[in-house]
């Protein structure tokens, strides 16, 4: 190394230097792309959601979206309205979709009353009933898309996550895991009890559709606990939804 | 090999086997016990690395001397940390399938120490053509242990290879489960990572003396 490198005058007038080239490349990149990668968000969205209401490519074990292509033109044509619930009202509003349940989760913590979007979906004559929630894996946040039916029995779901373990807490997504929560019932006995995923439960294959649980996936114990407290919470949010639907 | 001279070719083939940089270096640990449970995030990880060490090393070769001395860790960092994000800006713009499961690997590459190890001790002495070489072997003899350690504990801990169910599948009980075997749910935890990359370790030492630090 030669003595021109090492003044300090050098390294400080380099570290600007860096920092300047650095810097603007990184925003100079997430700027010009940032309209592409929005864009796909929002069609990975729509996957996510038809997903849930069974409406994808899925094969014999691994879950496939609809194409991306398709997603505007199914989604609508399968999601009906799109609800937004504040408080006990209900009101209907095509931008439901945009409402970021991050955002919304952080303003009810700061005492504001929360939005909470709902999808309505038909498929077949069937209605399903679709939430967005949120909530803490192990490592980083993790998300779901539930579809229930009117008494709030799950018809569907979606888990995705940020950053979860590979080959352990990643393994949300999988097919075997997601599928177990087809037919599960969120309440019991009238009142909601969520859905959890136990450890040691005596029912693998999950014939018992009735017991509030599902299979935890081994070595995967604080993002499966994620999971039940996320269905927990944030579905909850919703119980008042569904009884006034079957009220009137 | 015609096309490398053989001072060049010994930089693609010393890590492959006697200076491995797990399990001679001991760098790129933490990643070897992170993300071998599974064969597949094994071969995306290795791929990944590949690219990263590759491009990383001609970068920081090239700009080898004009790097102050007294920051130049921090320069390193700057340079994995801005590459990797850029690609993973472009992959999410026009690869979005793709990065959606890379996403995951992006923090663990530019932590990884095997990209920090050989900008330090290589790509900052060497020209870039050399240092091109000596990151792609380095990165081959990563993925070479990454794939043999979760090889062996996808097969024994799931019973699984990329996923498909070699041993039978373990609720049905159909396959070698029909004869009493069992998963061993140990070989998915990380410790397990560490006890497979020391019997590679021991394997590779009584095979090669030489290897063997007196002390």
């Amino acid at each position: 190394m030669s003595n021109k490198t090492d003044s300090n005058l050098y390294t400080i007038l380099f570290a600007i230097a860096m920092v300047i080239v650095v810097g603007g490349l990184l925003a100079f990149t997430a700027s010009a792309l940032r309209p592409r990668i929005d864009n796909n968000e929002r069609l990975e969205k729509q996957q996510n959601i038809l997903y849930a209401m069974g409406v994808n490519a899925n094969d014999e074990s691994s879950a496939i979206f609809v194409s991306t292509d398709e997603a505007p033109e199914l989604f609508s044509k399968y999601i009906t309205k799109q609800l937004v619930l504040q408080g006990n009202e209900v009101s209907e509003d095509n931008e439901a979709f945009l409402i970021d349940v991050k955002k919304e989760q952080t303003s009810a913590k700061e005492g504001n009353e929360r939005r909470l979007p709902l999808f309505v979906g038909n498929k077949d004559g069937k209605t399903y009933y679709i939430a967005p929630i949120r909530g803490k894996g192990l490592w980083d946040a993790i998300w779901a898309y539930v579809a229930m039916d009117e008494n709030m029995v799950v018809q569907g779901a979606y888990f995705d996550h940020k950053g979860e373990t590979a080959g352990l807490g990643a393994n949300i997504k999988q097919r075997y895991f997601m599928d177990d929560f087809i037919g599960e019932s969120l309440m019991s006995n009238g009142s909601f009890k969520g859905i959890t995923v136990a450890k040691g439960n005596n029912d693998p294959k999950n014939t018992d559709k009735n017991d509030n649980e599902v299979d935890a996936i081994a070595g995967a114990t604080i993002t499966g606990d994620g999971v039940s407290a996320m269905l927990k919470s944030e579905l909850k949010q919703y119980v008042s939804y569904f009884e006034n639907l079957k009220n009137n | 090999m015609g096309l490398l001279s053989k001072k060049d070719a010994a930089l693609i083939k010393d890590p492959l086997a006697d200076n491995n940089p797990i399990t001679i270096q001991v760098l790129g640990i933490c990643s070897a016990l992170a993300i071998t449970a599974e064969l597949e995030a094994a071969i995306v990880m290795s791929i990944s690395v590949l690219f990263v060490l590759g491009i990383g090393n001609v970068v920081i070769s090239l700009m080898r001397n004009i790097i102050p001395s007294k920051i130049r860790i921090i320069v390193q960092l700057i340079v994995v940390a801005a590459l990797v994000i850029i690609v993973d800006q472009v992959l999410k713009a026009f690869a979005y399938e793709l990065s959606k499961t890379l996403s995951v690997f992006v923090g663990l590459i530019i932590t990884n120490c095997i990209i920090m190890g050989r900008f330090e001790a290589f790509a900052l002495g060497n020209g870039p053509w050399r240092s091109f070489l000596d990151g792609i072997g380095n990165s081959l003899g990563y993925g070479v242990i990454l794939i043999i350690v979760a090889f062996f504990r996808e097969l024994l801990g799931a019973g699984t290879l990329l996923g498909f169910k070699v041993l039978g599948d373990p609720i049905d009980k159909t396959g070698v489960y029909a004869f009493g075997y069992e998963n061993n749910g140990f070989m998915i935890m990380p410790p397990m990572a560490l006890i497979v990359v020391g019997i590679i370790i021991w394997v590779q030492r009584s095979r090669n003396t030489a290897l063997i630090e007196d002390h």
